[in-house]
């Protein structure tokens, strides 16, 4: 994903032109920067009477606040952390705010929602927004009381000046400070973080008396006047056609309006957007998915309809019994000699590790609503990726993607599969043929069944310990299903000798970004022979990983993925966690904790759990304590440990039970009974959280707290009973000890 | 189809629908009351849960024709202002990451709260592992019914 450029400063000339062009006046049409899904967006007409400093600001002369929150909130808490870094810059009182959101607009810059990205990408111009804003406040005030700018300051909605204590309430001000020309970024002061009054502490999700009290948010929540309800039913078998279906039974079944067979794909040829299938057009939900019961559908199921999970570990396992020089191998790293060093060494482990395909498995099923209208469309979708929405809707109904307007609906969950626009694109292809507005519904079986996977893996490891119980050599060999670990991955650059190998197996399985991508299942894979290696060198593991580490504070990358590795920043994270953990203390057989710990999405972040396994097997997590440095700033207190609490239990969720099976070129799940997922009873019965704040900028938090989970799960597992379990979910295996 | 006559949050409404149809999409639909969630549509998430004259029931699992001899209750009509204490506990400890279980979650809660006015983990936990949260909000779940109990019990005494 690159980062639209966006022009930086005079945005009130840039909202101007925008406006223009979304109104789209010269284009003839008008579509109205349209009413978001609950809103105005920025327009023109509504620039009277308000001050506008930017696209993300309007103070109402009632001193009313809106705040533009440009980025699709899935449960990340976007939507009130990003307006809290405006109002903490512009002084404003936070109980008078409102934010908005909901609406595609380039003036905004982007407005994707993934990668944890929204906090480093909008962070330092939310504060320039909101510090630009309160600049031209204070000037406003100071002009009215001719005194000098710097003699006053912007707090809770007003400005004061200081010697005289006069105040002048922002809403007085609006008329003055729209007068005043937008001062250029570099004059612009922003404000000491020692003054910082709203950020860092805990706030309530803007949205929250709204989600409590069952208010359409949502994208399944959306409706427009005449609209139809649809299901689509693509193959089971990835990459299959459909022939024939009996479309004049369906036809004919109650509140049915049209059945037919779409037959393409978009992008051409690839399994993530639009794929083949047959589309049902009902009047309610329910006729669409009764019909779709009783819908027959011939398939050509085409090269994978063998594929089986079986099938793709047995490949592996030749794979990794294969000589280097195989085709199939590749060498993605190569440093000094393992095989010398493995030779040479006190002690060799070797060990493999595998992880099944799991599912994203948003609670709000995949889901949209598109009104076509000649060669315009109007589409409501949760997405985490708008403009990719905006641009798949485009292509299938063969418009320009400036005809296609999106609205942004708060997001049932997202974990990266709303980054796809699938349903988007089916949507669009069923309304263009409709002619009215068509809600596009996926059951829970679509939704399992036509995921875009968190990649299942291998990786056949080998470690070697020194006479002085160093870590001298690592070899690693992982086949995939298509992306690979990197170059640079931990923990290349830390082990004299290195070598990885990567094999990809061929495949038809759709994937895509599941929280944290790679690191979710790299970080446990390496953790876990980490902590074996740390047992084979008969050292503690804390202090191993530490060793490991090593004294060097910054280490630069070389490889693909490039980025230096802040090696001092992980062993802070690593001692804390020890330390506020306990690490060490002395626990019953049965009970045992367990280190994880992982540099990814800028975050560096180390966990210890606490677990006990009873005799007969059953497993309770009492306890996680995380260390986390995501920089200098935390925005949202409530919603930052949010985040790390939700990533801690989604970790565990999907380490312990989820798992899909692949056979006949399909998964065999088709609902939650059949792919359990952590309820109550088994979440970690404690979650303890210590930000460790560092001189670095802010970065997000919805991912990086995850990869660290399982390995620590799985090495506190080793440490209550012995087993060394090397296969993700731990429903896998059978945890009893005597 | 056939015509029924829902009484929900406290009024009526007559809707001519398959008698089969579950509740959650005479609501959704029919009604245009889309705070009951669909999850799954198997009885296994909680996403739609109501109530049936106060006792919690899976408007997913629930044929229109068996409900309209009840009192059903969604979370629209919980308090109508968000001003039960299992919502103001819910704002106060920010529960909600995406929100989307979270109606179903409170209704369950409050089902609860009726009966058990003051629950144990144990008795929160036996009550909630029917309700799914894929954002696995729980810790927070579990401290916000507690919360809610503290608050309805001090409501209790401002009345007495
Ligand atoms: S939708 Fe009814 S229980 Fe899941
Ligand atoms: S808050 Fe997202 S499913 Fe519960």
């Amino acid at each position: 994903m690159s980062p639209v450029a966006h022009t930086p400063i005079d945005r009130r000339s840039f909202l101007r032109l925008t406006a223009m062009a979304g109104g789209g006046l010269v284009l003839g049409h008008y579509v109205l920067p349209s009413a978001g899904a609950e809103g105005a967006a920025p327009a023109a007409e509504k620039v009277n009477g308000l001050f506008i400093p930017n696209v993300f600001i309007r103070i109402a002369p009632d001193g009313a606040v809106t705040i533009f929150s440009a980025r699709p909130e899935v449960g990340q808490g976007i939507k009130t952390s990003l307006p809290m870094v405006v109002a903490e810059e512009l002084g404003a009182d936070w109980k008078s705010v409102t934010v908005v959101s909901g609406q595609l607009d380039p003036a905004f810059g982007p407005q994707f929602a993934g990668g944890s990205m929204s906090t480093p990408m909008s962070y330092a111009e939310m504060r320039r927004m909101g510090a630009t804003a309160r600049t031209m406040l204070v000037q406003a005030a100071a002009s009215a009381w001719s005194v000098p700018p710097g003699e006053c300051v912007a707090s809770a909605g007003a400005v004061v000046h200081t010697p005289t204590g006069r105040r002048l309430g922002f809403g007085e001000l609006v008329a003055r400070a729209s007068a005043l020309p937008v001062p250029d970024e570099g004059s612009v002061v922003l404000k000491d973080p020692r003054d910082f009054s709203l950020m860092g502490t805990r706030v309530g999700g803007v949205d929250n008396p709204r989600v409590v009290t069952g208010q359409p948010l949502f994208g399944i929540d959306q409706r427009r006047p005449g609209m139809v309800y649809a299901v689509f039913q693509a193959s089971p078998v990835w990459g299959a056609r459909p022939l024939s279906a009996n479309l004049d039974h369906v036809k004919a079944l109650p509140g049915v309006r049209d059945a037919f067979i779409i037959d393409r794909t978009v992008p051409a040829g690839q399994l993530t957007g639009l794929v083949p299938g047959v589309a049902i057009v009902a009047e309610s939900t329910w006729a669409a998915f009764s019909a779709r019961a009783e819908l027959k559908v011939t398939w050509e199921e085409g090269r994978f309809a063998k594929s089986s999970w079986d099938d793709f570990a047995r490949q592996a396992g030749e794979l990794a019994a294969a000589s280097p020089d195989s085709p199939s191998i590749a060498e993605a790293r190569r440093d000094g000699d393992v095989d010398k060093a493995l030779a040479a060494s006190a002690r060799v482990v070797e060990a493999s590790y595998s992880y099944p395909f799991i599912s994203h498995a948003n609670l709000e099923p995949q889901n949209c609503l598109v009104h076509v209208q000649g060669d315009r469309a109007e589409v409501w979708a949760p997405t985490q990726n708008p403009d990719g929405a905006r641009k798949i809707a485009a292509e299938v109904l063969g418009i320009p993607p400036e005809h296609v307007q999106v609205t942004i609906t708060r997001i049932g969950g997202g974990f990266g599969r709303r980054l796809d626009s699938d349903p988007v694109a089916q949507c669009a292809a069923i309304a263009q043929k409709a002619g009215v507005p068509v809600k596009l519904v996926w059951d829970r079986t679509d939704d399992l069944q036509h995921d875009h996977y968190r990649p299942g893996g291998f990786h056949f490891l080998k470690g070697a310990i020194d006479a002085q119980g160093r870590l001298s050599a690592w070899r690693s060999h992982h086949v995939s299903f298509g992306s690979n670990m990197g170059a640079d991955d931990y923990p290349a650059r830390f082990v004299p000798n290195y070598l990885l190998l990567t094999s990809v197996l061929e495949n038809g399985v759709p994937q895509g970004p599941w929280r944290a991508p790679g690191s979710n299942t790299y970080a446990w894979v390496t953790c876990c022979f980490l902590d074996e290696l740390a047992h084979a060198a008969a050292r503690d593991p804390v202090e191993f990983n530490l060793a490991l580490l090593g004294d060097r504070d910054l280490v630069t990358g070389t490889g693909r993925k490039g980025r230096p590795y802040n090696a001092a920043r992980m062993r802070n994270v690593v001692r804390q966690v020890a330390e506020k953990s306990g690490w060490g203390k002395p626990l019953p057989r049965g009970s045992g904790m367990g280190l994880g710990y992982y540099f990814s999405h800028q975050g560096y972040i180390a966990e210890v759990a606490e677990v006990t396994v009873s005799r007969s097997g059953d497993l309770r997590v009492d306890r996680v304590v995380a260390a986390v440095d995501v920089g200098s700033q935390i925005v949202n207190l409530s919603g930052a440990e949010n985040q790390v609490q939700g990533s801690i239990s989604d970790g565990l969720s999907a380490a312990w039970r989820q798992e899909l099976d692949i056979r006949q070129g399909r998964v065999v799940q088709s609902n939650f009974n059949e792919y359990p997922m952590l309820r109550m009873p088994d979440a970690p019965r404690k979650i303890e959280i210590h930000f460790v704040k560092t001189d670095y900028p802010p970065t997000g938090l919805g991912e990086p707290a995850l990869p660290p989970l399982a390995p620590a799960v799985y090495n506190a597992i080793f440490a209550a009973t012995g087993k060394r379990v090397r296969q993700l979910p731990i429903s896998r295996t059978d945890l009893s000890w005597s | 189809m056939s015509k029924f006559n829902l009484q929900v949050n406290g009024r009526s409404h007559e809707v001519d629908v398959v008698p089969e149809t579950p509740l959650l999409w005479v609501l959704r639909d029919n009604l245009d009351m889309v705070g009951t969630k669909f999850g799954c549509g198997i009885g296994q998430c909680g996403a739609c849960t109501v109530h049936l004259d106060g006792n919690p029931a899976r408007a997913c699992q629930t044929p229109v024709a068996s409900a309209a001899s009840s009192k059903i209750t969604t979370i629209e009509g919980l308090s109508g202002d968000g001003s039960h204490p299992l919502q103001r506990a819910w704002c106060e400890i920010d529960v909600a990451q995406c929100g989307y279980c979270q109606a179903g979650q409170i209704m369950t809660a409050a089902a609860l709260l009726s009966q058990n006015p003051s629950p144990t983990d144990q008795d929160i936990d036996d009550a909630m592992g029917g309700n799914l949260c894929r954002c696995a909000t729980y810790l927070r779940i579990r401290a916000a019914i507690h919360r809610a109990a503290e608050l309805a019990q001090a409501g209790k005494e401002i009345r007495a």
